[in-house]
């Protein structure tokens, strides 16, 4: 088993704030891959989060898109501490909290709060809605006094656009895009400082994902909330996010801010990800230049050598299978100031419709 | 081309502590072999609740149909001998869940659970069965299919479990598909590859298909008609290419004008004001008054029916002419050019 590097300074542009709160390093999760019924043996391991380096700054939201099943529902659980890692550290404004209990993770729980993918198997279906809003100051009394939670309640609803009479209604009762707004009404109730979102609006139409797009923002501008944003919509994710990394197979591939990875993106999993995005005009339907990728997606339990992504990328070499690319500038665009010039682990990165993968730079 | 399926006026009811809900509220859709049909629409508006009555799996108690017609093929499910509708809802309709994970059972591994749609339906034998089940997760694109055919629904991420979703329904080639938010868990590539693969079945096997969503980026790529609901009914139903260029009712138009463009970075998306209603208490007249930049006392009082507006489209809005051109004037109603 190989060992992820140690990270690089790996950053995308200046961080809107100085310190990060929220910092991981060489991330790693790997679950056992077991066979056999009555005796279970392990046979491998699904590497899941293979080495995963970003920092999050205050007041910032990084967004995280990739491929399903590439690691990033496990990278926020990880930060949530709700798996171990296998190797890495999550640093909260420096403390490793992969390695706290107790007392002192309480109270770095308190601070980092989810909304989940799911809307349905995330909230308790025996809970009222109000009981599973109210439900964080049970474990964190000092937030809201008892007299206090119901009014608090209500007013929680009201942000996520919900009406408060709803407060004695069961989850099975909403629609799935309801349920997902009581999922972050109950994630802001702590007031926490960073907020881990796994593909918070994917359920919800347009006009009230808007609504709670706009509600995040707000929130953010007026409390200095940092987001992980996690989404499959790109043009989503480009709206809310300073910053985005795109995952491959348990490992960020590219790094940087909107205008470099949307409009100058040198990895080629990220040129072809751009290229899939359908855009709402079906008379655009035609002349799209999408980029099919061939080849199987690997399973994270057979990762491939050398480069991950090579077994489907369109411009793979030789190379590619001995060498490891690493999240680093990319050398053809060092010392120059060019919005292509961010993090992207790929050998042969160049931006799309120019030199054919030999690494020349744009001219 | 022919009617495959044809839902007329339906209506279902709740009946909860907070009294009755009216979820589907006198929808009407059709869909032809070979098909698209999307279905968008605000968030609780009924589009899962409807296909959900299509399919028979209506949470019932508290739920039920309470009037309306359900025609597949011509041939009303809802008055039709019990097992004939069982078998026509067993094999020849499948439904792809929003929520993979709790439609999968999670004590049964994927293969197994892929497998038995094979014995109990089409009695082949358990080995046969086994390996066309591996080469349904290998069609749906499920990495080391035969590997992870003993894994559990858990361990697969919110994506994988969707595609199993998908392989479940397709196994058995049924004629009508109902997706319900089949891609919201998957990226965009994988996306494209499965949108692709319904595609596929779809012009092989004449496949006419529901699909319920609401990224109107996949439904301009596929769709060949929209219908769009909120608060229980249709507001509208065109043909793809008329209702991105021209929406014929407010509620469209602002579902339209509130995805996020890239001349908004930095503002606030545009977000139609106001609450949807509750299913307990919708407004009188037309359901989306409220919120309405159009709206004038009529509609706060009188029901708008769905106007026909051209061939082929329709829109419950007593101010159709104005939305569609933007105009106060009544003018001609357009489709001249169809
Ligand atoms: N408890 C577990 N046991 C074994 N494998 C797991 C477990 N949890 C996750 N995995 C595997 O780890 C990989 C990453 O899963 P994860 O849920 O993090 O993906 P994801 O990027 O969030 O995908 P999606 O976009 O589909 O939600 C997948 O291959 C998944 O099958
Ligand atoms: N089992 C139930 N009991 C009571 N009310 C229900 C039940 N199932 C659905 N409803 C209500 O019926 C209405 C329609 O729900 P439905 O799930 O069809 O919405 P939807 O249009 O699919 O929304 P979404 O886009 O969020 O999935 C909602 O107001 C919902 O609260
Ligand atoms: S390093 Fe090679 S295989 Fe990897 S992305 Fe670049 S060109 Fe493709
Ligand atoms: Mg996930
Ligand atoms: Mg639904």
């Amino acid at each position: 088993m190989s060992h992820p590097t140690p990270a690089p300074q790996v950053d995308g542009s200046p961080p809107p704030s100085h310190e990060p709160v929220l910092e991981v390093r060489g991330l790693v999760k790997h679950f056992p891959l077991t066979q056999g019924i009555v005796f279970r043996r392990q046979i491998g391991a699904v590497k899941a989060v293979d080495g995963v380096d970003f920092r999050l700054h205050r007041g910032e939201t990084l967004g995280i898109v990739g491929e399903s099943g590439c690691g990033k529902s496990t990278v926020a659980r990880l930060l949530m501490n709700l798996e171990r890692p296998t190797a890495g550290q999550v640093l909260y404004k420096g403390e490793d909290i992969t390695r706290l209990s107790g007392r002192a993770l309480k109270a770095v729980r308190r601070n980092i709060q989810m909304v989940f993918q799911d809307p349905y198997t995330s909230l308790n279906p025996r809970m009222t809605v109000g009981d599973i809003i109210g439900e964080p100051f049970e474990i964190h009394p000092e937030v809201a006094p008892k007299g206090d939670r119901a009014r608090r309640v209500r007013e929680l609803l009201d942000v996520v656009g919900l009406s408060p009479e709803y407060i004695n209604r069961y989850p099975h009762q909403f629609s799935g895009g309801q349920r997902q707004r009581i999922g972050i009404a109950r994630g802001l109730a702590l007031n926490p400082e960073i907020i881990i979102c796994d593909e918070p609006v994917s359920a919800l139409d347009v006009s009230v994902q808007a609504q709670v797009i706009n509600l995040m923002e707000r929130l953010q501008a007026e409390f200095g909330l940092a987001y992980l944003f996690i989404a499959h919509d790109l043009s989503v994710v480009r709206h809310i996010s300073d910053r985005v990394a795109v995952m491959y197979l348990g490992r960020v591939v590219e790094l940087g801010d909107d205008r470099e990875i949307y409009e100058h993106a040198t990895h080629p999993y990220t040129q072809a990800l751009l290229s899939a995005v359908p855009v709402p005009d079906p008379a655009a339907r035609a002349d799209r230049d999408r980029i099919i990728l061939t080849g199987d997606v690997p399973s994270p339990a057979a990762v491939p050598s050398g480069c991950r992504f090579r077994t489907r990328c369109f411009k793979a070499r030789d190379r590619c299978a001995r060498e490891e690319p690493l999240l680093t500038v990319p050398e053809p665009f060092r010392d120059r100031s060019t919005p292509a010039g961010h993090p992207s682990a790929c050998l042969f990165a160049a931006e799309r419709g120019t030199g054919e993968g030999n690494g020349a730079s744009s001219t | 081309m022919s009617t495959l399926l044809e839902v007329t006026d339906l209506h279902v009811e709740f009946r909860t502590r907070d009294g009755i809900a009216k979820a589907v509220d006198g929808v009407s859709y059709a869909v032809q072999a070979g098909q698209t049909l999307a279905v968008l629409g605000e968030s609780g508006s009924g589009k899962s609740v409807t296909a959900q009555a299509v399919m028979g799996i209506l949470d019932s108690p508290p739920g039920r149909i309470t009037a309306g017609r359900i025609a597949f093929h011509g041939q009303d499910l809802l008055t039709m001998p019990e097992r004939e509708r069982r078998a026509v809802r067993g094999a020849r309709m499948a439904m792809i869940f929003q929520d993979a994970l709790s439609a999968l059972n999670p004590v049964l591994s994927v293969g197994h659970q892929l497998a038995e749609m094979f014995t109990t339906h089409r009695g082949t034998s358990r080995k046969d069965a086994r390996a066309k089940a591996v080469e349904l997760m290998d069609r749906v694109r499920i990495p080391a299919a035969r590997q992870r055919a003993g894994d559990f629904p858990h361990q697969f991420s919110g994506g994988m479990r969707q595609r199993v979703m998908i392989a479940m329904a397709i196994a058995l080639e049924p004629e009508l598909v109902i997706a319900d938010e089949p891609t919201t868990a998957l990226d965009v590539t994988v996306q494209a590859q499965v949108m692709d693969l319904l595609a596929e079945l779809q012009r092989e096997m004449d496949m006419g298909l529901i699909l319920i969503t609401h990224d109107l980026g996949v439904v301009a790529d596929v769709a060949d008609h929209i219908a769009v609901m909120y608060a229980g009914r249709i507001v509208e139903t065109a043909p793809v290419h008329r209702i991105y260029a021209a929406p014929a009712h407010p509620y469209t138009k602002g579902l339209l004008e509130s995805i996020p463009r890239l001349d908004r970075k930095g503002r606030e998306l545009y977000a139609i004001k106001g609450l949807p209603p509750s299913p307990h208490h919708v407004p009188p007249g037309c359901a989306f008054n409220p919120r309405c930049p159009l709206a004038r006392d009529r509609c706060r009082t009188e029901q708008p029916p769905l106007y026909e507006v051209a061939a082929g489209r329709t829109s419950a809005c007593h101010y159709w002419h104005e939305c569609l051109h933007g105009t106060r004037d009544s003018g001609t109603p357009e489709g001249a050019g169809r």
